[in-house]
């Protein structure tokens, strides 16, 4: 009986979804500097009558069991967007896809789903950049976004956490310039330039005010770091003067780290440079219950990358059937209001919402003892 | 308990250059800015009231432009610091990004203070939400990110130049090895990011591998600094002592002290081949300077500290007894702790419990 409530439903939901399509097809295309605006259904690719299309790199670790996750969930919610799989590792050279492929793919796609890449220390070709940064690089996902949001009945020590970290990702630290001046003396630069100071620093207070925030924190180490910092700083502070109704606020790394620990409900949006940002997004990702409930997303101008917000791969799970795929399924619903499918979305949100509002179904990271498995089945069934 | 366990911060085998005769001992006392020359009078107090054999020379770093046309630290204090060995600073102000060189900067590296030494644990009395909190933070003091060279390429485009060098990672990892052995500390835990600086964090991270085989007793476990931030906050207790460079420690010393209760409440101590200064690292917090409300319990608890370097065994826990029942009782306590006595009120009331 209540199969059949919920197909119905399905069919009055998809055609309201083609309805909201149309619409936008016809819709002008918005102001192509808000970057993050969700792309017209137009501009995107489609496979099947009305099916769009996303890339899909399942990634390393317990990367591939959550994909399978959000597979599942799409599959049984009915969603129409079709998979573009690709296989893409860095621990595993020989079977990976090629960048270009998948650099390709996303760029076709506009939008692409990701499990966490495994980094290793040494790389076999003795290359510096990691595939993660070649992948940013190549599709200049500059920007970062990881929304820290309590969920209800995960049990932390802090609650009512709702921060926004944006992470500039394309330049700083992880740069991948570092030589041996001598034995046994190695440099490492750290970039900063202005101009992408100011491009993150603009689109951090534009999401600000698309998300109704009222305040943006920059985080940075100007008081050590004086001109690199400094210019990132007085890129933000020049940025900010543009937006008189977004308060401005300026905080050392460390500082902040501190802040965080203690008092996390200070945090409205947080602008940072790479490195500062990987730190604040895993600390923050700690606050609300680890990296199996935060999701993110990475954005160019043109594309969007939606993955977890504290990027570990979880390699002792591989295989166990215990990750947690929470962030991931939040990811996916992220990516479905991206591409303006919003009731879906919300589908999927109000499932998870309501599989961690009754605490029966909880893997092993939140203190339960179900399987990945079963909590995706939950979820399933809980779909509206 | 906590006594025993400041004991433990600095391992006896480092203490040798303190090792003088009996008798009074000079220490050189920098007050710093801000609410600096207040807690420093606290703390003057509290070892006068211990009978604390030591006799301060104090000093003023307020940069001076040399003759060479840079500011820099007087040469007066240069001076004091070689000639004693041993100094006990409060909080300097470091204007941002102006073109001044920190001045805690050039003090840690004139004085080649290569390891900073942070203790973090739970005290009673001081509830925050993380318990049974106890690691202790080693950083690399004199290279890495801070090594102060940076330069604008071209108009808008600025490399700062991060430095690791085998010499200073291996020292560092050595000091964090022997630390844990003195201490009788478990584990030791290289925090890095080699996944992306391959080449800089690599080499400390070989360093500190290399380190380990000597030390087959102690359990060495590398991360990563993102997962070592998601797991602190989610179970602190999972770690003992973290070795790590430069920025990496700033960052993670500083966060492990919010779980305990803040930079107000824990010591610091940075140890160079030359001797060791101890500081409070909190701010210089100008806005109540001046007004009797600041905590004196980090520079007292770093002087503490500092009277274990000397091996003034006895005077160092009769303090730190007395500052710790001031805390558990939470009768006495400064706005930054929730109460609303005075900073002298504070400092009289450990006097008090000196007996």
């Amino acid at each position: 009986m209540s199969l059949i409530t919920r197909n119905v439903f399905r069919t009055l939901i998809q055609g309201s979804q083609h309805v909201s399509k149309g619409l936008h097809t016809t819709a002008v295309n918005p102001d192509k500097n808000v970057c993050f605006a969700p792309q017209s259904i137009s501009t995107l690719q489609a496979s099947k009558e009305g099916h769009i299309k996303c890339t899909l790199i399942p990634g390393d670790g317990v990367g591939p069991e959550l994909v399978y996750s959000v597979q599942e969930v799409f599959k049984a919610a009915n969603i129409p967007v079709d998979f573009e799989s690709f296989f893409f590792s860095e621990v595993n050279p020989t079977l990976s896809a090629p960048l270009e492929d998948v650099v390709n793919s996303i760029a076709n796609n506009k939008i692409c789903i990701k499990g966490i890449l495994a980094t290793p220390d040494f790389s076999h070709t003795g290359e510096l950049q990691t595939l993660n940064m070649k992948l940013r690089n190549a599709l200049d996902l500059y920007a970062n976004v990881v929304h820290v949001k309590s969920l209800p009945n995960v049990n932390c020590r802090h609650k009512d956490v709702d921060c926004i970290i944006i992470r500039e990702q394309t330049e700083g630290e992880y740069s991948a310039l570092e030589h041996e001046s001598v034995p046994g003396v190695v440099e490492c630069l750290k970039i900063i330039t202005a101009a992408k100071s100011e491009r993150i620093a603009k689109f951090a207070f534009d999401y600000a005010v698309k998300m109704g925030r009222k305040k943006v924190t920059a985080v940075h180490k100007a008081n050590i770091m004086k001109l690199g910092d400094g210019l990132f700083l007085r890129s933000c502070e020049e940025i900010a003067k543009l937006y008189p109704r977004i308060q401005f606020e300026k905080m050392i790394v460390d500082n902040c780290t501190m802040q965080m620990v203690s008092n996390p409900n200070q945090f409205d949006v947080m602008l940072t440079p790479n490195l500062y940002g990987n730190i604040v997004d895993n600390l923050a990702s700690g606050l609300v219950g680890g990296a199996g409930v935060v999701a993110g997303a990475s954005y160019s101008a043109e594309c969007a990358v939606f993955e977890q917000g504290a990027r570990h791969i979880f390699s002792g799970a591989v295989g166990k059937n215990i990750a947690n795929p929470t962030a991931m399924l939040l990811c996916s619903a992220n990516l479905l209001t991206h591409v303006n499918l919003h009731s879906y979305s919300k589908m999927i949100k109000g499932a998870i919402n309501k599989v961690l509002t009754d605490g029966k179904v909880r893997t092993k990271d939140l203190g339960g003892q179900s399987t990945t498995k079963a909590f995706t089945n939950a979820v399933i069934h809980c779909l509206i | 308990m906590a006594a025993r366990f400041i004991k433990k911060i600095v391992p006896a085998s480092r203490a040798g250059v303190a090792q003088y005769s009996t008798g009074v001992r000079k220490v050189t006392l920098i007050p710093g800015h801000g609410i600096g020359p207040e807690i420093t009078v606290a703390v003057q107090k509290i070892f006068e009231a211990a009978k604390v054999p030591i006799e301060w020379d104090e000093v003023d770093v307020t940069a001076v432009r040399g003759p060479d046309g840079k500011f820099g630290i007087p040469q007066r204090a240069i001076d004091s610091v070689n000639e004693n060995k041993i100094g006990l600073k409060g909080p300097l102000m470091t204007p941002v990004g102006k073109g001044y060189r920190s001045l805690n900067l050039a003090l840690r590296k004139e004085f080649d203070l290569y390891a900073n030494v942070r203790p973090c644990k739970s005290l009673d009395g001081i509830k925050t939400l993380y318990d049974n909190v106890d690691v202790v933070t080693i950083r690399e003091n004199t290279e890495g990110e801070y090594s102060g060279i940076e330069h604008e390429i071209v108009d808008g485009v600025v490399q700062s130049i991060k430095l690791i060098t085998e010499e200073a990672s291996k020292r560092v990892a050595e000091f964090a090895f022997q630390f844990a052995k003195d201490n009788k500390r478990k584990k030791v835990t290289a925090v890095h990011k080699a996944n992306i600086m391959r080449m800089s964090d690599g080499l400390f991270l070989r360093c500190c591998r290399e380190m380990a085989t000597k030390y087959p007793d102690i359990k060495f476990e590398e991360r990563y600094l993102d997962t070592v931030c998601l797991n602190m906050v989610q179970d602190p207790s999972k770690f003992d002592v973290l070795v790590m460079p430069n920025l990496y420690g700033d960052i993670m010393s500083d966060m492990c002290s919010g779980l305990v209760g803040g930079l107000g409440l824990t010591p610091s101590g940075n140890i160079g081949k030359n001797g060791a200064l101890f500081e409070s690292v909190h701010g210089t917090a100008p806005a109540i300077a001046g007004q009797d409300k600041a905590n004196p319990t980090a520079l007292l608890l770093s002087g503490v500290m500092m009277l274990r370097y000397m091996r003034l065994l006895e005077q160092a826990d009769k303090i730190e007894n007395a500052c710790f029942t001031v805390l558990k009782e939470g009768r006495v306590l400064t706005e930054d702790l929730g109460g609303n006595s005075t900073c002298s009120a504070f400092t009289e009331d450990i006097i008090k419990n000196l007996a």
